[in-house]
């Protein structure tokens, strides 16, 4: 699609422009602060410096959507919390990510009742689960790190 | 004054060593009792140590766990006993690594192991099936199903080692 079908196979340029965007994206990713429950502690200790995420060049949790492109959901989402989360997602500017961290983000975990949104794939496309009640600071690392991986193997042509 | 003691303080911990772990190269030792992802367990002679008893899925607070248990036999056997498990599925991520399963087998068969790198990027991935979880047989052991002698292995649950 897009640039490959207009300029033919470019092979090395396109392959060594997806790698440098991809790079680019890996290594200066801005998470959104979403916290919401007791995962948002694990995730401010990620941030701290025993596990220290700007090393994965997360220096900051960005509180506005808008300069952000990954959305690391900590927490249970409610019923009412739903569509202000479908809402910070959709201000989100592309290319954006969903990491689903923690049991209840992920599938409602303990939770099953009709107050918790069981799992937040059902209002917003989830990249990435992290499994873990609440998940280390390490499974944490462990899953931006298998997003890095899915990224990597983005291609030139899924862009358009 | 006080300035002076303020920055002396600082310069201080200039020099200490800094405290990140670098977390994919390195790791912090988990503590001895920490709990992560579930290992079904084996005799020392390649039986499975579950019988298929559904009781780990009734104490689970999430209902992660599903079991179906199927008939044992001499020619085909899998546990001690009359049952064992065909079907063990965990869904890790529904799993709240609580430890009741533990708590609740009665052939010690399950147990909570040191393994946190649990990231999947589909939610079908995170259901960990029987083949997924169970140990290797032991050296010596015998991989199931095993032939064995009628009347060997009559009891579901033998004499444990430590009770405890």
């Amino acid at each position: 699609m897009g640039v490959t079908n207009k300029l033919g196979e470019m092979g090395v340029v396109t392959l060594r422009l997806e790698e440098a965007v991809n790079w680019a994206r890996t290594n200066a990713m801005w998470p959104m602060l979403f916290g919401l429950a007791c995962c948002a502690i694990e995730m401010m200790s990620t941030q701290a410096s025993n596990y220290d995420m700007s090393r994965f060049g997360m220096e900051l949790m960005r509180p506005s959507p808008r300069q952000s492109d990954l959305m690391i959901v900590a927490g249970r989402v409610s019923r009412k919390m739903a569509p202000v989360l479908r809402r910070l997602y959709d201000q989100m500017p592309d290319p954006k990510w969903v990491l689903s961290m923690g049991d209840c983000a992920s599938c409602g975990g303990v939770f099953n009742n009709y107050a918790i949104v069981q799992g937040v794939d059902e209002i917003v496309p989830v990249d990435v689960y992290v499994a873990g009640c609440p998940p280390r600071p390490e499974q944490l690392m462990h899953g931006i790190i298998t997003l890095h991986e899915r990224i990597k193997q983005n291609r030139l042509a899924d862009w358009a | 004054m006080n300035l002076i003691r303020g920055f002396a303080t600082t310069i201080k911990h200039v020099f200490e060593e800094p405290v990140t772990i670098q977390f994919p190269e390195e790791e912090r030792p988990v503590r001895e009792r920490f709990k992560g992802r579930h290992a079904l367990k084996r005799y020392d002679n390649g039986l499975e140590k579950c019988i298929g008893c559904s009781l780990c899925a009734a104490a689970c607070p999430a209902d992660a766990i599903w079991v179906e248990a199927a008939e044992n036999s001499d020619e085909a056997r899998y546990s001690p006993g009359e049952r064992y498990a065909r079907t063990y599925e965990i869904n890790m991520i529904r799993c709240i690594f609580c430890g009741y399963c533990e708590d609740a087998c009665p052939t010690e068969a399950i147990v909570l192991e040191h393994e946190y790198r649990l990231s999947f990027n589909d939610r079908v991935d995170a259901v960990y099936t029987k083949d997924m979880l169970i140990d290797p047989v032991p050296p010596g052991g015998q991989d199931t199903p095993q032939v064995t002698e009628p009347g060997k292995f009559t009891r579901s649950i033998p004499e444990m080692k430590d009770p405890d």
